[in-house]
């Protein structure tokens, strides 16, 4: 399927073990193409949410169809590969493999995917870590190693984009060049794109704005007007 | 080949952060596979050896024709070679001689002389004919002339024309080295000579060992034998080669068993480090992998590439064990020679072959364990939902399934009903089952017992208000109990095969020295020659050392070896006078016994060592026939004596009862009891200058304690350094598990640094942590271990080698090595924490796994 894959969430609930409900009946289209930020209190369950939509967690309750087919009725395998091949994420928590070096870490999709390894090398430039290739994680700043991670989910050009919190590490000048890089890469690709972020500022490079609370996903517009 | 490049980054990756603990699981690998092969190679060399060099003594032979008794008449010989479908029968004379030379070694003095006919033989076993010297080939026949083996030559170190003095009971003889022979087997140590001149210069006139038989063509051996057996009185044994082969195989199973399962233990506490290491390893990288699986690898693509590595791991391991086997077996050949000490092949020296099969076995089952260590986590880590796992701390998640302490109990149970069953097929393999099943069980019950200690400890401890320290520690064991247990595995094992080994030799060793009290009462013992079969004083000189002065009282004691079944090793009788009213003041007897008036008037009683009862079935009260003499005789075993000299069964008699029914009066042994007021030395010096003086050799039940307690641990040297090994491996599992859970902590004790605690705060924590585990350890890895040594003391030893023995626990020993053990293992977490806190404490907080 060439198309961006549309993402339709119905009634999803989730609670952890230990009995806390974070999630409950929740529903909510993303058009194709379509570029959305998410902005909730800290605890709301943003990050839950995300990972369910990428099928790295399962709901208690609920679909969640991607491309026209349900998650859960994808056997891991076919759900892995779906993962492989159209989605990029970017963790709260960085999540690099710290015994790779940059570069490598970055190639992985590439790696995954079969396809040449030279764009690697390009997303390290773009998101400004050139010659840095052949050092490892631990070298790195906190800020550094979240581009490193939004390299790598950008650089198999994948069809959804999902980020949490990409830029919290970033001083504003660069968050917001990384950003405008991040805008471009999925307006490019014709990809869509959900971020989970704090700042108004990084909220408003995206399309549209949603809200997360206890009662479910509502948008917040128009986004500017909140800034002034 | 996008494939192979991610494996190989991911290799390269992980094996150069981790090198420590890389080398520590190749090291435990390599030491498992290098303890089970070494021990295996030495095992088929001793065999191969002996069985060769049965096969060339025999030579071509299709029969051979015994006595139960060591020799018998040589009127047999006419009557056996003029028999219808004998082709070629040649005689032989089989005679130990004692080589004075060589008298001041006490376990290798003597050399077996083979007596021939060159004509007979020549035909038969050409193996033993002598090469004489170029134009002396009369020597052959010469009376005066002997031919060795290149290895009794060298171990004589003569060569051709030298003259060598040999002796047998008081009469020394001095022969000429005629020539060699060449054909010997390599490294087996014997002589050969015309068997005229050999009955006629050792006094064994008109007896024969044994007869070679070659059939002729077309004759069927077992319907031959079967016949003959029939034909010859019951004193004749008529045995094939393979009996032969039975019969060494018989005599060294028990030995060798018990070694190969040493071997297994120590291969068994190799793969426990092993998978312990690789369990922790696999941990600790989940979140890597759980990473993977969201950027696209497949569960199978996870599973693969975590046994790709541990395979490689494996196979560098196996094959680093396989040199380092080889290279142990080769040093303790050379040192101890085939039975590292047991005494069972001291006349050949056995040289290693590698059998490629034999490898590849061991490099397999090496391989094997790696992966299998490896395959339960990683398998967990492939199913493991990528969002849950991403988060460190996770892992403690994955190991509540370690929680149920049901298979462990089951386990427990399974063992303990095992230790009721009896050996098969003269093995204990029940006993061997449950010691395994013990182990297993005891090892998977760690982790919920570790969870119920300490997390009770934290609760009084909390309601305590104990300092930060000691809370901070408590709380890391309670909350994290499985690793806790995984850690603690390495710690249980190798004390607990520790406390088991110690227990086991202790006990044996003690029993050994009550035993030699007890059946060595006299002061000064008297023997001519050190082989038992030898006939020794006659009544003429038995009468001479009885009248020397200073003797008090002097017993006479005559053994030899008979043949009660011709496929087990032969049966030491002894015949001594034995306190008939008391037969346990003379004896080291077990349990009831008959007393005199309980015994039929027209039966000699006997007295049997425990492994007859389990061999041969001789049970108190039980009427048996003896192969002594030709006329009918009963015999009734009157009681049951504790030997650990002879596994192959002993008997005893009155020496009075023998006399009377061989008619043989020598004896080869005498025991003496001094006067008050006399010392050993002058009722030595006085022996020594009797006619037959220098021919006498003296014990003293001290020195005869001494020298056997030295020949016991020279046997039991395996054993030591088995238990050593263990030690090493299981202070190296201490230190890979410690060092590996330091490293996952990083980040922790970035941390606490933060928030103001000290190093040497730390290092407190981390003793208090490293010691409280191990002493959990090693107390659980004690009582486990007693339990073992009961089943190998009570269960396995009785069963395979026929003697009880009593419990001695070794408690010093015991405690200054749990106490190495505890400040090894305190230190290692130390060390380990060390370089943990030592890092950069910015960064390691930043690093999020
Ligand atoms: N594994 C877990 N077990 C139990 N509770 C959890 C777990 N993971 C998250 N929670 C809880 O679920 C709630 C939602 O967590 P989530 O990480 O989705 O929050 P968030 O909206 O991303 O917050 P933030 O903006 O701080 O990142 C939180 O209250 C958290 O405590
Ligand atoms: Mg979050």
């Amino acid at each position: 399927m060439k198309n961006t894959p549309t993402l339709e969430l119905c009634g999803i609930s989730k609670a952890y073990a230990n009995g806390r409900q974070v999630l409950s009946d929740l529903s909510y289209t993303l058009a194709a193409g379509e570029y959305v930020a998410i902005m909730g209190e800290s605890g709301v369950g943003k990050s839950t949410l995300l990972n369910l939509i990428a099928g790295l967690d399962v709901p208690d309750a609920g679909e969640i169809w991607v491309d026209g087919v349900e998650l859960s009725a994808r056997d891991d395998d076919a759900a892995t590969s779906l993962r492989r091949r159209h989605f990029g994420f970017i963790f709260q928590a960085f999540h690099v493999l710290p015994h790779l070096t940059l570069l490598q870490n970055v190639a992985l999709p590439l790696l995954l995917n079969h396809l040449p390894l030279d764009r690697a090398k390009q997303m390290l430039s773009a998101v400004g870590l050139q010659g840095r290739e052949q050092d490892f994680p631990r070298q790195l700043s906190g800020g550094e190693l979240q581009r490193v991670a939004i390299a790598r989910a950008l650089v198999h050009r994948p069809r959804l984009i999902l980020a949490d919190e990409p830029t919290g590490n970033l001083d504003p000048d660069t968050a917001q060049e990384i950003l405008q890089l991040m805008r471009a890469e999925i307006k490019a690709n014709d990809a869509a794109g959900i971020i989970v972020t704090h700042s108004q500022a990084a909220a408003a490079t995206a399309d549209s704005i949603l809200l997360l609370t206890k009662a479910g996903l509502h948008p917040l517009n128009p986004a500017r007007s909140h800034v002034s | 080949m996008y494939r192979n490049l991610l494996s190989r980054w991911l290799l390269q990756g992980e094996w150069q952060a981790h090198r420590l603990q890389i080398v520590a699981a190749l090291i435990a690998i390599a030491l498992g596979i290098a303890m089970g092969f070494s021990i295996h190679l030495i095992n088929t060399a001793a065999v191969n050896e002996f069985s060769a060099a049965v096969k060339s003594l025999s030579g071509q032979s299709d029969l051979q024709v015994r006595a139960t008794q060591p020799t018998f008449d040589e009127m047999l010989y006419p009557l056996l070679a003029q028999h219808e479908g004998v082709a070629i029968a040649s005689p032989v004379l089989e005679i130990q001689v004692a080589v004075p030379a060589k008298l001041e070694d006490d376990r290798n003095n003597t050399l077996k002389i083979l007596g021939i006919d060159v004509y007979r033989a020549i035909t038969i076993t050409p193996d033993l004919v002598g090469v004489p010297e170029e134009g002396r080939a009369f020597d052959m026949l010469s009376d005066d002339a002997i031919f060795l083996s290149p290895a009794a030559m060298e171990w004589l170190e003569a060569k051709q024309g030298d003259r060598l003095p040999l002796r047998l009971g008081t009469k020394t003889v001095t022969l000429r080295v005629a020539g060699g022979l060449v054909r010997a087997h390599a490294g087996q140590r014997i002589a050969v000579m015309d068997i005229g001149a050999a009955q006629w210069h050792f006094d064994h006139i008109g007896v024969l060992s044994r007869i070679d038989l070659k059939l002729k063509q077309g004759i069927h051996h077992r319907g031959f034998k079967a016949a003959l057996e029939k034909e010859l009185p019951a004193q004749y044994l008529v045995t094939e080669t393979i009996d032969q082969e039975r019969r060494v195989h018989n005599m060294s199973r028990a030995y060798r068993i018990n070694l190969n399962v040493l071997a297994l233990v120590a291969l068994f506490t190799g793969a426990f480090l092993v998978f312990s290491t690789q369990v922790l390893s696999t941990l600790r990288r989940r979140p890597q992998f759980a990473l993977l699986r969201v950027l696209g690898l497949t569960r199978n693509q996870i599973l693969l590439q975590i046994l790709r590595e541990s395979s490689l791991l494996g196979i560098l391991g196996s094959l680093l064990g396989l040199g380092l086997g080889y290279a142990l077996a080769a040093t303790a050949l050379h040192i101890y020679g085939g039975d590292l000490g047991g005494g069972f092949f001291s006349e050949i020296k056995p040289s290693i072959q590698l059998s490629p099969l034999a490898a590849v076995l061991f490099l397999v089952l090496g391989i094997g364990v790696t992966l299998l260590g490896s395959l339960l986590p990683a398998w967990e880590a492939a199913r493991a939902h990528p969002a849950p796992a991403l988060k460190s701390g996770s892992e403690e998640i994955a190991l509540t399934k370690l929680q149920t302490p049901w298979p462990a109990l089951i386990c427990l149970l399974l063992a303990v009903i095992l230790t009721q069953l009896p050996p098969v097929a003269e093995l204990p393999f029940f006993g061997y089952f449950a010691v395994a099943l013990l182990l297993i069980g005891g090892i998977a019950w760690m982790p919920s017992l570790t969870a119920l200690l300490f997390s009770g400890l934290f609760r009084v401890f909390n309601r305590l208000t104990a300092g930060a320290l000691t809370t901070l520690a408590l709380a890391r064991l309670a909350n994290a109990p499985q690793q806790a247990a995984i850690a603690l595995g390495g710690v249980l094992v190798s004390f607990c095969l520790m406390v088991a080994m110690a227990i086991m030799v202790a006990s044996f060793r003690i029993s050994v020295e009550d035993w030699l009290a007890h059946i060595l009462p006299a002061d000064i013992y008297v023997r001519t020659e050190v082989r038992q079969d030898a006939l020794g004083f006659t009544p003429q000189e038995q009468q001479v050392i009885a009248a020397t002065t200073g003797i008090e009282r002097i017993d006479f004691i005559r053994s030899l070896q008979i043949t009660l079944d011709p496929t087990r090793p032969t049966v030491t009788l002894i015949a001594r006078p034995i306190d008939k009213t008391d037969p346990g003041n003379t004896l080291p007897m077990t349990d009831t016994a008959l007393n005199s008036a309980e015994i039929p008037p027209e039966a000699i009683p006997i007295w049997v060592s425990e492994a007859m009862v389990d061999l041969y079935d001789y049970r108190v009260g039980k009427r048996v026939a003896l192969p002594l003499s030709e006329v009918q005789q009963d015999y009734i075993v009157a009681g049951v004596w504790r030997d650990y000299g002879r596994q192959f069964g002993a008997i005893q008699m009155q020496l009075s009862d023998y006399q009377k029914v061989t008619s043989e009066l020598q004896v080869n042994e005498a025991a003496l009891w001094l006067q008050d007021g006399v010392t050993p030395e002058q009722v030595m010096a006085a022996l020594k200058v009797l006619p037959f003086g220098d021919t006498l050799t003296f014990w003293q039940p001290n020195e005869i304690r001494a020298i056997s307690l030295k020949i016991f641990d020279r046997s039991f040297a395996v054993t030591y350094l088995l238990e050593l090994i263990a030690v090493g491996v299981g202070l190296l599992g201490v230190a890979a598990s410690f060092s590996a859970q330091a490293l996952r902590r990083v980040k922790e004790f970035g941390m606490l640094r933060h928030i103001g605690v000290t190093r040497g705060q730390i290092y407190r924590m981390l003793a208090l942590e490293g010691g409280l585990l191990t002493g959990f350890g090693i107390t659980i890895g004690f009582l486990l271990g007693g339990g073992i040594s009961l089943i190998l003391i009570f269960i396995v030893n009785p069963q395979s080698f026929h003697w009880t023995m009593q419990l001695h626990v070794p408690w010093q020993w015991l405690i200054i090595m749990a106490l190495a053990m505890l400040m090894a293992a305190a230190l290692t977490a130390l060390l380990a924490g060390r370089h943990a806190v030592a890092g950069n404490v910015i960064r390691a907080v930043k690093e999020d796994w």
